[in-house]
């Protein structure tokens, strides 16, 4: 309990779901081989798709541009593969909607060498110059939510960033890309951080590790430069610590406000495997064409931590892996906000940081849900203090005003806790996305309707 | 790869795997060794209560889910715990065919008509108790000796009474030390009210094995601590204080906390989930009014036990606990709104 509004290198209720972390935190991150085809939708972060510049039948070099930045929130998009176009069409994406995407076929006895940009030089480089080098690069947030990296780093002429926090925390259960990448690519993490502090010019660097990856914690800290302001911080395991703003009070006990960003309390956070791949291409000017992923999963056979191009289609990665003749159930992400799939035709893009199967007999959750018992467990869990008890009960009346007015729905972040916990195996989480997508289609309607 | 269908479910995809009927399930079985040792001293007269109680409750609820063509709830155990905690808070030579109309009624007016499960205000058993208390008055203060030799062979004759006959008050004599004190200030050995070696409902007089069972499940994570807690530090603080202060009216604050009703009820009643506030500020201020009411009403009502109305009092305003106190949202300033 939070009584005297002080934090103690932690934040408010979380839980602690099984970590099953184990299978893969020891296993060196391996090149996956290369597919038949790939497949790469042009929308694969936040914002805007980004808009092809190739033609069917073109011939691409690895790391060449493929799709450019369609504005200033998206990024480009760079050939995995050396290869040929084969097709321009629309292709099934996680969400399940379509959307447009680029089939290249790789030559089949190419030696798959990158081709070398324009290294952007750390010292005489603008903050300008390097943030334009990081969208050029192609580069989002690499730990599941793909937004636009660049725009995050930007800092507005009134804010100033105090702290540059590196996020490499990997709270959810199972995934163990952010630990690998900690311990074997260190180097590259503090090149990167060479050039976020140059972009945001903050003075001061923390990189925040859960005590689950203590190894990691002091391999980073043997190879710290000395010259580096950077402190190293072990914070106590806790769901949904990886993010962001629960993040930022568990390390320095500040608040990020209700609707506000993490600039407004002087911070800007950068996930540790994104600074690790900033300091990967810079130096070389290319652009992102493959990223750590951890497959695993009670229903995969070899598990493991690996390196696999983006577009890679689904099925093939789970044909070379191994998988369990009764598999049930495939997430993209991590179990705890991951997405379920429902196509196995979709591909590997730069926001998947894992791959998880579960057969049918690993699936505890049961179908029977009970009314609400007000046992607040959800209450207890919640990271941000909200009531889902009751906004469960409010979603259930269709009560979206309310929802938002008076129990701050929009605070809601979607971490999952409160369905975790919920004994009743009530959908909670399910019910405040719907609702807030009701309620933003229902108030951007409202001065229509009074129009009319 | 073999032809697969894919289950599509919404994240989180893996749960705590703790169920709502679980909780009740042990909630039960918690309940067990009290409501044993309430037929270890009071003999088949108690266990035929509890029994009836406990049938007519699921029996209940089960035709009325039946009658408006829903699936059944009695398989939550909701309804097992009503009635089981309404046939430990009678007397043990209760009649049986008031304890079966009990019953229905707490199931009925007190869960059914506000929605079932997790739509009552109050706790349904209270509200059977509560009815019983209006209805037969003398039944329901009628007690039993406990250790009566033929206690499992001689049932009371109150027991099978047949419904509006017989005469009610047979002959049974016998208090509890709460009315004992109250009427004939008369004080109980504290030692047999810890262990329960005394008069009293059916199942309500070994705080110990209450006790025992309220640990389990606050261990399990099945009951919130905070209220039986709240409710007996409070019942300490506010009649010792008393005691201290008059010592030869106000009874000694252990006398309260073990006496009576108040270990059943602060442990299995008071923490009905769906009563009670869902914030652990909330549930604290919850439990110390229910503390206050008790010793309230106690030294200065006119009945010797309060905790029914107690609990049921503070059930009424407990949603209203839950509308004022409200953790701050993260990211929000201290004074939130509060409407
Ligand atoms: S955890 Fe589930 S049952 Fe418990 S209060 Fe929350 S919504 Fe209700
Ligand atoms: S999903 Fe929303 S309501 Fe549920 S615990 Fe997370 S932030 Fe709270």
């Amino acid at each position: 309990m939070d009584l005297f509004g002080s934090y103690r290198n932690t934040f408010r209720n979380g839980i602690h779901p099984p970590e099953n972390k184990d299978t893969t935190n020891g296993l060196p991150i391996r090149q996956f081989p290369f597919a038949k085809e790939y497949i790469i939708p042009v929308s694969q972060h936040l914002g805007a798709p980004a808009q092809v510049v190739v033609r069917e039948g073109q011939e691409v070099a690895r790391g060449q541009l493929i799709a450019k930045a369609a504005s200033y929130v998206s990024v480009p998009i760079h050939s995995p593969v050396s290869g040929i176009v084969r097709k321009i069409a629309m292709v099934p994406t996680l969400s399940g909607s379509m959307s447009e995407g680029i089939h290249i076929e790789p030559f089949p006895y190419s030696g798959q060498e990158v081709a070398e940009g324009k290294p952007i030089p750390l010292d005489t480089s603008t903050p300008e110059e390097i943030l334009q080098a990081i969208q050029d690069c192609g580069i989002v947030g690499l730990g599941g939510a793909a937004f636009p990296t660049h725009v995050k780093l930007k800092v507005p002429p009134d804010k100033k960033c105090e702290y540059l926090i590196l996020n490499g925390i990997e709270c959810e259960p199972y995934l163990t890309t952010d630990h690998r990448v900690m311990l074997e690519q260190g180097e590259d993490i503090y090149t990167g951080i060479r050039y976020l502090m140059n972009a945001t010019g903050a003075p001061k660097i923390i990189i925040a590790i859960e005590a689950n990856k203590q190894d990691a914690a002091d391999h980073l800290t043997r190879i710290k430069p000395t010259d580096l302001p950077v402190e190293i911080k072990v914070v106590p395991v806790k769901y949904p610590q990886g993010s962001e703003k629960m993040l930022i009070t568990a390390v320095l006990g500040r608040e990020v406000p209700s609707g506000g960003l993490p600039l407004d309390v002087g911070v800007v956070t950068v996930n540790i495997a994104t600074t690790a791949e900033i300091g990967r291409l810079l130096p070389h000017g290319r652009g992102i064409q493959e990223r750590v992923i951890t497959i695993t999963g009670p229903a995969i056979k070899k598990k493991g931590n690996y390196l696999i191009p983006i577009g890679t289609p689904l099925r093939f990665v789970l044909d070379h892996v191994g998988i369990a003749e009764d598999i049930a159930e495939v997430y993209m992400g991590g179990p705890m906000m991951g997405v379920a799939v429902s196509n196995l035709d979709i591909s590997v893009t730069k926001g998947t940081s894992g791959i998880l199967v579960f057969g049918s007999k690993d699936i505890r959750r049961s179908e029977t849900v009970y009314p609400c018992i007000r046992c607040g467990a959800c209450v207890d869990a919640c990271p941000v203090s909200l009531n889902p008890s009751k906004l469960g009960i409010l979603a259930k009346f269709e009560a979206y005003d309310k929802m938002v007015e008076d129990f701050n729905l929009m605070d809601c972040f979607e971490c999952g806790s409160c369905s975790y916990v919920c004994p009743s195996h009530i959908p909670l989480v399910q019910y405040f996305r719907l609702s807030k997508a009701r309620y933003k289609r229902h108030t951007a309607l409202k001065p229509k309707s009074q129009d009319a | 790869m073999p032809k697969l269908t894919l289950n599509i479910s919404t994240s989180p995809h893996v749960v705590k795997g703790l169920s709502t009927d679980t909780i009740m399930k042990h909630v039960v079985l918690a309940l067990m060794p009290a409501a044993a040792f309430g037929v270890y001293v009071f003999g088949t007269g108690a266990l035929l209560v509890m029994l009836t109680s406990t049938v007519f409750a699921v029996a209940t609820e089960h035709l009325l889910n039946r009658w408006i063509r829903k699936n059944t709830t009695v398989n939550d155990y909701s309804a097992a715990i009503t009635g089981l905690l309404l046939g430990m808070c009678l007397p043990p030579a209760f009649p049986l065919w008031m304890t079966a109309i009990g019953s229905a009624i707490s199931i009925a007016l007190g869960k059914f008509i506000f929605g079932g499960l997790g739509c009552n205000v109050f706790n349904p058993a209270l509200v059977g108790r509560a009815f019983l208390q209006a209805a037969f008055p003398g039944a329901i203060t009628t007690w039993t000796d406990p250790f009566k030799a033929d206690r499992f062979f001689n049932v009371p004759s109150s027991v099978f009474a047949w419904p509006f006959m017989s005469p009610v008050v047979d002959g049974v004599s016998g208090a509890t030390p709460l009315s004992a004190f109250k009427f004939d200030h008369v004080n109980s050995q504290s030692y047999d009210l810890v262990m329960g070696f005394c008069g009293g409902s059916a199942g309500e007089t070994s705080a110990v094995f209450l006790l025992l069972g309220g640990i389990y499940l606050a261990w399990r994570k099945m009951l919130n601590w905070r209220i039986p807690v709240s409710v007996l530090l409070t019942v300490l603080v506010f009649s010792g204080t008393m005691h201290f202060l008059d010592a030869t009216r106000y009874p000694s604050p252990v006398f309260m906390v073990f006496a009576g009703g108040l270990m059943l009820g602060a442990i299995f009643m008071a923490t009905d989930m769906v009563a009670s506030p869902v914030t652990s500020t909330g549930v604290w201020v919850y439990g110390a009014i229910i503390g206050i009411l008790v010793v309230l009403i106690r030294l200065w009502g006119g009945l010797p036990e309060g905790v029914m109305y107690a609990i049921l009092l503070t059930n009424a305003i407990s949603p209203h606990i839950d509308n004022l106190i409200r953790p701050r949202v993260y990211g929000t300033l201290k004074k939130a709104k509060a409407s």
